[in-house]
């Protein structure tokens, strides 16, 4: 599946419910079903800056694609969760793709007011990482660039 | 008594001086209880504001049209009336800032840079706010001050002794706040001062969060420098005031230059101007300053003992029905408490707490609430913390509880 078909799934999914308190209830869900994080990748280069709870992110090269894994506190649900929708989206992609992608689920399924806020777990923040390491392996000097979302 | 007398406020009136609390948020009707970060304007402020800019906006002081003079007999007509709020001696006594870190930096910066030297020691407590902390360690930085802190016990209160134990002739300096913004504690300040003025220290108190919920009396407390923003009192953002003995006030060199804070500028030499004026370069916030006065007059109207005793009618409902839910912790225990509640949930993140209360329509403050050192005090990264004022009710307290049940049921 590619990135935007990925997406287009997560948004059907999300078109079943009305109630913001019910999407971030599936969002939660997500995030309880994402495989543990080996210890070793819990450091303190891998958490993600800017956000109010600690989020892991960990990313590396499995051939010609992009593989990440993530965790987050144990309290941390919402954040958890986000990063989980990310990780269904961008993780074994080719870093190319994934530098360039454009995350529109994000304004579809009603997230947007999350991004550009601390509010829910750095978002923003999660996705840059995630497009900065891509863009860095596609050989891209995009690093200092702000990639779009 | 509480009862007899918050009785006599009319509180579906007082909610309708406050247009911004009738509307939905995320499909809910909002509930405002972040009061401790700003307070909403009633009406009359928000009207002096209008009034100004329709009316009569113009340079103050040394205008001589109309306008002009207008504006300046509405902004001093201010000053007035902060010092009555506040029962300064002297009406020079009142310096306009841009808020209370304005004003705790000014003194730093001015009394702290003339006054202090090294091995001198400033005294500020554990429940300090970032903005109580970080002047006074630029300060030590600079001038090589030493900085000690007042330790907390468990509720949140001061320990007194220790602190009586930090004193000694090298306190030239202690700065506390007045109410803890995290946790709502009322710091006896009276006896801090007494203590620090016998071993010859100059005094401030941080009152942010205390001016919309105690009456404040500078001479009977014999603070040295009392500072406060207006926004936490039903008035205007930006705008804030500083309190200081005309004496000490006097002796403090200017901090920022301009217009306004001068007798006469050549290239050789500058005379200063009198107080207030030396501390107030430029164009201040002239609006601002004058819509506070509506602000303080709101409050005068409504009676602020009626108004405390109501918001504490309000704490005394939360915290026993916030008490009631499994595994939820009330951090800040003092008998002595405005109207702050700040709590943690087992198992449950502060921020997601924050975030699924806001999708039901309540408007909470989650995180360090700017007192990180407070915040490791009791080995926490945050807590989630609804400060209520007074238009809020104990129906909108019923729903946090039922917004709090909600946040339990869909995290555990």
């Amino acid at each position: 599946m590619t990135i935007n078909e990925k997406q287009d799934e997560i948004i059907e999914d999300f078109d079943l419910f009305d109630d913001q308190l019910d999407k971030t209830q599936y969002i939660i869900d997500i995030g309880k079903k994402l495989p543990p994080m080996p210890v070793q990748f819990q450091t303190d280069e891998n958490l993600i800056r800017g956000c109010q709870s600690k989020v892991w992110l960990h990313s590396e090269m499995r051939g010609d694609t992009v593989h990440f894994e993530a965790d987050s506190e144990p309290t941390a649900q919402i954040s958890k969760g986000l990063v989980s929708l990310l990780i269904r989206i961008l993780s074994n992609e080719k870093a190319e793709d994934i530098a360039n992608a454009d995350l529109y689920f994000i304004d579809r399924i009603g997230l947007s007011n999350l991004v550009t806020s601390r509010r829910a777990g750095g978002l923003a923040s999660m996705i840059q990482q995630m497009k900065q390491f891509s863009a860095a392996q596609a050989g891209k000097n995009r690093t200092t660039e702000q990639p779009t979302l | 008594m509480q009862t007899a007398t918050h009785e006599i406020l009319d509180i579906e009136a007082i909610r309708r001086d406050f247009p911004i609390l009738d509307q939905v948020v995320n499909g809910r009707q909002l509930v405002y209880f972040d009061n401790a970060a700003t307070t909403q304007k009633p009406l009359p402020v928000l009207h002096a504001l209008t009034r100004y800019y329709e009316g009569y906006n113009a340079n103050i002081h040394r205008g001589i049209h109309t306008l002009a003079e207008k504006a300046t007999s509405a902004f001093e007509a201010s000053r007035r009336a902060i010092q009555q709020f506040l029962n300064a001696a002297h009406v020079e006594e009142i310096i306009f800032t841009y808020g209370t870190t304005d004003g705790i930096n000014l003194v730093a910066q001015t009394y702290g840079r003339r006054f202090l030297k090294e091995g001198d020691e400033i005294i500020i407590t554990t429940m300090e706010h970032h903005s109580n902390i970080v002047p006074w360690q630029m300060l030590c930085e600079e001038k090589g001050c030493i900085l000690k802190v007042i330790p907390i016990d468990d509720k949140g209160d001061l320990i007194l002794e220790e602190y009586e134990k930090l004193l000694s002739e090298r306190t030239k300096f202690v700065s506390a706040v007045h109410v803890s913004n995290a946790m709502g504690t009322i710091n006896p300040v009276k006896f801090l001062i007494e203590k620090a003025h016998a071993v010859g220290a100059k005094v401030l108190i941080d009152g942010a969060q205390a001016s919309s919920h105690i009456d404040i009396d500078v001479q009977a407390l014999d603070a040295d420098f009392y500072v406060f923003s207006a926004h936490k009192l039903y008035g205007p953002t930006g705008m804030g005031v500083l309190y200081g003995k005309r004496d000490i006030l006097n002796a403090m060199p200017p901090w920022r230059g301009g217009g306004e804070m001068i007798k006469e500028v050549t290239f050789e030499k500058t005379t200063y101007n009198d107080l207030p004026y030396k501390f107030e370069a430029g164009t201040p916030n002239i609006a601002d300053v004058i819509a506070v006065y509506a602000a303080l007059e709101y409050i005068e109207t409504l009676g602020k003992k009626k108004i405390a005793d109501y918001e504490h009618s309000l704490l005394n409902y939360a915290t026993e029905a916030l008490e009631s839910i499994d595994g939820l912790r009330i951090i800040g225990q003092s008998a002595e408490k405005i109207s702050v509640v700040s709590f943690v949930l087992d198992g449950i993140h502060h921020q997601d707490t924050g975030v699924i209360l806001d999708q039901q329509g309540i408007a909470v403050r989650t995180g360090h609430h700017c007192t990180q050192p407070l915040m490791r005090r009791f080995n926490l990264t945050g807590t989630t913390r609804a400060s209520f004022a007074v238009y809020n009710t104990k129906e909108e307290i019923d729903r946090l509880v039922q917004g709090l049940l909600r946040v339990k049921k869909m995290m555990l």
